[in-house]
């Protein structure tokens, strides 16, 4: 998996040097998003073939669920501290008006 | 939302045709989707090296705001951490690189099939794409209870793009910046934190 990162590393070097044409910008977001949908029909065919997956389906979908709500708990939990200490207060001196 | 509904067209396809095992040998047998995702992260790095707007936030940025992504990997391991006591199938680590997609459903499912096999790919494409979907129907009650930032931290990495509007919406204009920067931060992370997590813990 180094190689992948190394790649990434060498495309964002690359994007360095194109950031002036606009026209690579787009083609190259177009290509993303393809890159993805191939790359995420072909994992459906893997899974499609995989009995194991396909006959846990409930199970798996089931342990997602319960590591999304705990990702998504733990950061909102830590950012409301971080918020409560840190960024309400200049909140506050930025003059809101709403309340 | 109208892109992950494409993006999960395009993976229900997939999975009717491997289902229906109605397919050319030479899919049967593919290995290339290896290579696939050398051409994708190439193509996410040039994405991030464009993107001039990302880097000079970067700039002009405040030390103080490199601790909202920063409060979100924590907040995400400690969150996921926990979760994972209710998983017993799965090993701690594997559910720490699941929550290391931080929404971002597409590189980690991929990242993650390569490293740790289709299960837990599956996992965290469907964990990923949970992650999104909530915050876009969550963040406006998030707000009310757990301040301005509550949207960001359930963002996640997507608080950069999908996420954003809604975000924007109901902390307020003001936010919108640390949201993509969070955003950002997160989502070059996520192949890194990935990787790390499943090869060296």
């Amino acid at each position: 998996m180094i190689t992948v990162l190394l790649i990434m590393l060498s495309g964002i070097l690359t994007g360095f040097a194109i950031n002036r044409f606009p026209l690579a910008i787009k083609i190259n977001d177009r290509l993303i998003s393809w890159a993805i949908y191939v790359l995420l029909f072909l994992l459906g065919i893997s899974v499609g073939l995989n009995k194991t997956i396909i006959q846990n389906l409930d199970k798996i979908g089931m342990q997602a669920l319960i590591i999304t709500v705990g990702a998504i708990s733990g950061s909102v939990l830590a950012l409301w501290i971080l918020y409560r200490v840190l960024f309400r207060e200049e909140q506050n001196k930025g003059g809101r008006d709403e309340k | 939302m109208k892109n992950s509904l494409i993006i999960l067209a395009f993976f229900v396809a997939g999975l009717v045709l491997g289902i229906s095992k109605n397919l050319p040998d030479l899919m049967m047998q593919s290995d290339f989707s290896l290579y696939a995702l050398y051409i994708l992260m190439f193509l996410v790095g040039i994405g991030i090296g464009v993107d001039r707007k990302s880097w000079s936030i970067l700039r002009t940025m405040k030390i103080k705001i490199i601790l909202i992504p920063m409060g979100v990997i924590v907040g995400t391991f400690a969150g996921t951490a926990l979760a994972s006591i209710f998983i017993p199938d799965l090993k701690l680590k594997e559910v720490l690189a699941v929550g290391a997609g931080f929404g971002y459903y597409s590189l980690s499912s991929l990242f993650i099939t390569q490293l740790s096999g289709e299960t837990l790919g599956v996992i965290a494409l469907l964990s990923n794409i949970l992650r999104e979907i909530f915050t876009l129907l969550a963040t406006p009650t998030l707000v009310l209870y757990f301040g301005k930032l509550a949207g960001i931290a359930s963002g996640g990495a997507t608080s950069m793009d999908t996420t954003l509007p809604v975000i924007t919406r109901y902390s307020g204009k003001e936010w919108s910046i640390i949201a993509v920067f969070s955003g950002v931060i997160l989502t070059i992370l996520v192949p890194f934190l990935v990787t790390f997590i499943l090869n060296y813990f």
